[in-house]
């Protein structure tokens, strides 16, 4: 059924006009031109479409955009703030925990998430947590590495 | 895919699609005169089809590269940095497009460096050559008194009478050559190469703004799906398009059994496609992944000798332990967390196709073939490709866009579902290895006789020092041919990972056979001396000491030559007889691949290498039944997650007296057998097909 969604997207109040049974991905895709959370799976289990919503990681392939009325959304293309790198987007920059780079819109907002509720997780917390989340090329260590760089950074209270 | 510095070329030649960081060439200049050169086949001999130096100076490097996440864009542009002496920032990368660029055979077998390498390399080093020519023309100071760096060509006893490359460049084409070619620098003279500069690439990655084919989007564009069959070899009987045509919005497209829909949105699509119903008819399956190696064995194809010296049966007669033994590899998918995604736009007699491919030329033909257009007419573009591991050398995803804007006559953008990926993928195939080998009473190897079937042969020599070798590969290992119920190709290191996985299982076997450590009876048997170095080195980090063998304490080891890449790797595993399962601690990995042009880069290779490989050691492998995929997304395909990952050290051995080799692919084959021998040191247990399932490690218990 169409409808008109409204919500926060990267800071800015924005309002959809389609079918609000669409998961979000798509609308996020190609109503709305963010294309920095991809298309991996469709069914929730490689994590490249992650975004945040009030503050959680979410699979936006396996959530509808009528669940998104009066929510927050951030995406990838919204983290870093003035021109200013977030500390993850520079630890994954410093660590080289980017390989092809499809995944990591989605590893670096789940890490997002978990530094959000545990600012300083262990290697072994950070693993279970990035553990829904594939990467092909196998960075895996970098990430975990990149993640703790950044949890350092964001507890010394630079951002 | 043209990234870096956005100021490098006129801006009047170029039109603004995308976000910052990237832009396509739309009006064609003199810009191309150069890259027309030495297409089909070779790489030009021009050095104006690799490079451009506008006036301020920015130099453009062009390659028929693509970049898949292995980092090319940082290594092709320290190789021209290098030789043409400017400095590395200044050098910005167009990679695969059919148009600007050289050809190129594709992006492919650990080889950009290594064959791509020299040919740009030659080309600054002959650019640099000319631009001082032409600067002691402009200085009127003579040749020998003028030296070139960091894009400047200066007196040496009077710096201050100097001129930028740009000046004299201009941008254009530089109509000079050399009739004698430079040399290429030393290894030991390198400034830009042999250091770990940043890739440009991570910061359109970091923030979202990196597009891959997917993320292009043009006006007017639809989003394309075509009508699947459930199984390879089925054929269409009956179909009904109605439901779908309901759809607002929807057009349904059909030539024959090809059956699309096209929407403006890509989930609309989707959906509608699930509307149509299909009849099919189905092959009778002809064989299972139980069956397959059985098939394989009984398929008779043309045979080759690989290498052949001595004398089998003189072998035979001096051994005093003989072995016989085959080896099993499964198919494996490629299965990129990016889907095969392009977007097609056909313009009446020309098209131009975005598409994550492996092989932009050759990409271009496929796509004109399919809808009878001159190759030369159709350009494609390779924005960033989210990984490919040799699957994305196909692109029928692109004939299908392809096709759909030619009957619609509009842009069409395909990007394939999980199911589709899957489905689609030509496998890594199925394979067998057989061989049988001697040892003297000395623990000497006096024969080796091997067979690969089907699996191509690469790394298929016997790198040991046999006096006796027979080594002789049947079938080939792409296209589907033979036992193959669906097609089959190249998968990070094609051939390789089978060949490997039997030969240094089977040299683990007979030093199990009489009791030697698995490190002490290689070097009894290695003469080639950069392999015992590089062995060495890999002992030595990863602290291997000498035991009988099985030592129980789940240590494992391999060695192995790949296109003239060495590697040595060990590894610790932790194995549960009880349960077949299977931990791996730690792994070391020691590679040879000649001078090293970017240190962090080779070393993310390796490691990435390790971890995927991991995938089909333990759990990869595709189940069928027929032309029937039953492993259609990543629950039942299972790839290695952030709780596999090992402790990893890389020893990156440096060798100046080589030239540079390939990375990315060489530490990904010795894994089968890596981890299948510290399994056997743990338990005693010996698999002899991959991968090494808690049931199959039950079973061989």
């Amino acid at each position: 059924m169409e409808q008109t969604i409204r919500f926060s997207l990267n800071n800015r109040p924005v309002s959809v006009t389609t079918d609000v049974d669409r998961a979000l991905l798509w609308v996020l895709r190609t109503d709305l031109k963010l294309t920095g959370a991809k298309f991996g799976c469709g069914l929730g289990q490689c994590g490249v479409c992650t975004v945040i919503i009030n503050s959680e990681a979410v699979r936006s392939c396996q959530y509808r955009v009528k669940d998104v009325e009066g929510k927050e959304v951030l995406t990838i293309e919204g983290l870093a703030r003035n021109g200013t790198l977030h500390p993850l987007q520079k630890a994954f920059m410093e660590h080289s925990a980017v390989q092809c780079g499809f995944c990591t819109p989605g590893m670096i907002l789940e890490g997002y998430s978990m530094l959000a509720k545990n600012v300083e997780p262990s290697r072994d917390e950070i693993i279970a947590m990035m553990d829904r989340h594939l990467c092909r090329c196998g960075t895996y260590p970098r990430i975990v590495d990149a993640v703790q760089t950044a949890a350092s950074e964001l507890k010394g209270g630079k951002r | 895919m043209i990234t870096g510095n956005e100021n490098l070329l006129d801006r009047r030649d170029f039109v603004k699609l995308l976000g910052p960081g990237i832009y396509f060439l739309f009006s064609v200049d003199e810009l191309l005169q150069g890259q027309q050169q030495g297409m089909f086949g070779r790489y030009p001999e021009d050095f104006n089809a690799y490079l451009r130096i506008a006036e301020n100076g920015q130099v453009t490097c062009y390659s028929g590269k693509v970049e898949l996440g292995q980092g090319v864009i940082a290594s092709l542009a320290q190789m021209l940095a290098e030789e043409l002496e400017v400095s590395y920032d200044s050098v910005s990368m167009v990679l695969g497009d059919t148009k600007l660029c050289p050809w190129d055979p594709g992006t492919n077998g650990s080889r950009s460096i290594k064959n791509f390498g020299p040919a740009l390399r030659a080309a600054g080093a002959e650019a640099r050559e000319v631009l001082i020519e032409m600067a002691s023309e402009y200085l009127k100071v003579p040749v020998d008194r003028l030296v070139a760096s960091e894009g400047v060509v200066r007196d040496k006893s009077d710096p201050a009478k100097s001129v930028a490359y740009g000046m004299i460049a201009k941008g254009k084409t530089i109509e000079r050559h050399l009739e004698k070619k430079p040399a290429l620098k030393e290894p030991a003279d390198f400034k830009v190469c042999g250091r770990s500069l940043p890739r440009v690439d991570f910061l359109d990655k970091v923030t979202g703004k990196a597009k891959f084919s997917g993320d292009i989007v043009l006006d007017n564009m639809l989003h394309g799906k075509v009508l699947r069959p459930p199984a390879h070899g089925a054929k269409l009987k009956a179909v009904d398009v109605s439901a779908a045509k309901e759809i607002e919005g929807i057009r349904v497209l059909q030539d024959q059994d090809f059956v699309g829909v096209v929407h403006s949105h890509p989930d609309v699509a989707e959906k509608a496609l699930a509307l149509i119903k299909a009849d099919y008819e189905l092959p009778p399956p002809e064989a299972n992944d139980e069956t397959i190696f059985d098939r394989i064995l009984k398929t008779e194809a043309r045979e080759s000798v690989v290498e052949e010296k001595g004398d089998l049966a003189q072998g035979d007669k001096k051994a005093v332990h003989k072995f016989e033994a085959s080896y099993c590899t499964p198919y494996v998918a490629h299965a990129a967390t990016e889907t095969h995604s392009a977007v097609v736009r056909v313009d009446g007699e020309s098209a131009t196709a975005w598409v994550g491919t492996q092989r932009p030329f050759g990409a271009d033909a496929t796509i004109a073939r399919a809808i009878g257009l001159q190759s030369d007419n159709v350009r494609v573009i390779t924005p960033y490709v989210g990984g490919g591991y040799g699957g994305k050398s196909q692109i029928g995803q692109a004939v299908q866009a392809a096709r759909l804007s030619k009957m619609t006559g509009r842009p069409v953008q395909v990007v394939w579902t999980r199911e589709e990926e899957f489905f689609y993928d030509t496998f890594q195939p199925a394979a067998v290895v057989k061989i049988s080998s001697g040892l003297d009473a000395s623990n000497r190897i006096t024969f080796w006789d091997y067979h690969v079937l089907f699996a191509g042969n690469r790394s298929s020599e016997c790198i040991y020092d046999v006096p006796n070798v027979r080594t002789v590969s049947r079938g080939s290992s792409f296209g589907g041919e033979g036992p193959h119920p669906f097609g089959t190709g190249a998968w990070r290191g094609p051939g390789s990972n089978t060949n490997i996985f039997a030969r240094e299982s089977h040299i683990d076997m007979m030093a199990a056979k009489i009791g030697a450590d698995p490190l002490e009876f290689r070097l009894a048997n290695l003469a080639d001396e950069r392999m015992v170095r590089v062995l060495k080195a890999a002992a030595e980090k990863f602290g291997w000491e000498t035991a009988k063998f099985p030592s129980g304490r789940g240590y494992g080891m391999v060695c192995l030559d790949y296109l003239d890449t060495y590697v040595v790797a060990m590894a610790e595993v932790e194995a549960d007889k009880e349960s077949g399962r299977i931990r791996v601690e730690r792994i070391v990995c020691a590679q040879d691949m000649g001078p090293i042009i970017n240190p962090e880069g080779a070393r993310m290779q390796i490691e990435g290498g390790i971890i995927m490989g991991l995938g089909y050691c333990l759990t990869e492998e595709i189940h069928f039944n027929g032309g029937e995929i039953k492993d259609l997304n990543y629950a039942s395909y299972r790839i290695p997650r952030f709780s596999w990952i090992p402790e990893i050290e890389t020893v990156l051995v440096e060798n100046h007296d080589v030239a540079p080799s390939g990375c990315g692919e060489p530490p990904i084959v010795g894994m089968g057998a890596l981890i299948a021998n510290a399994l056997y040191d743990a338990t005693g247990v010996r698999v002899q097909r991959l991968p090494l399932t808690p049931e199959r490690i039950l079973a061989n218990a």
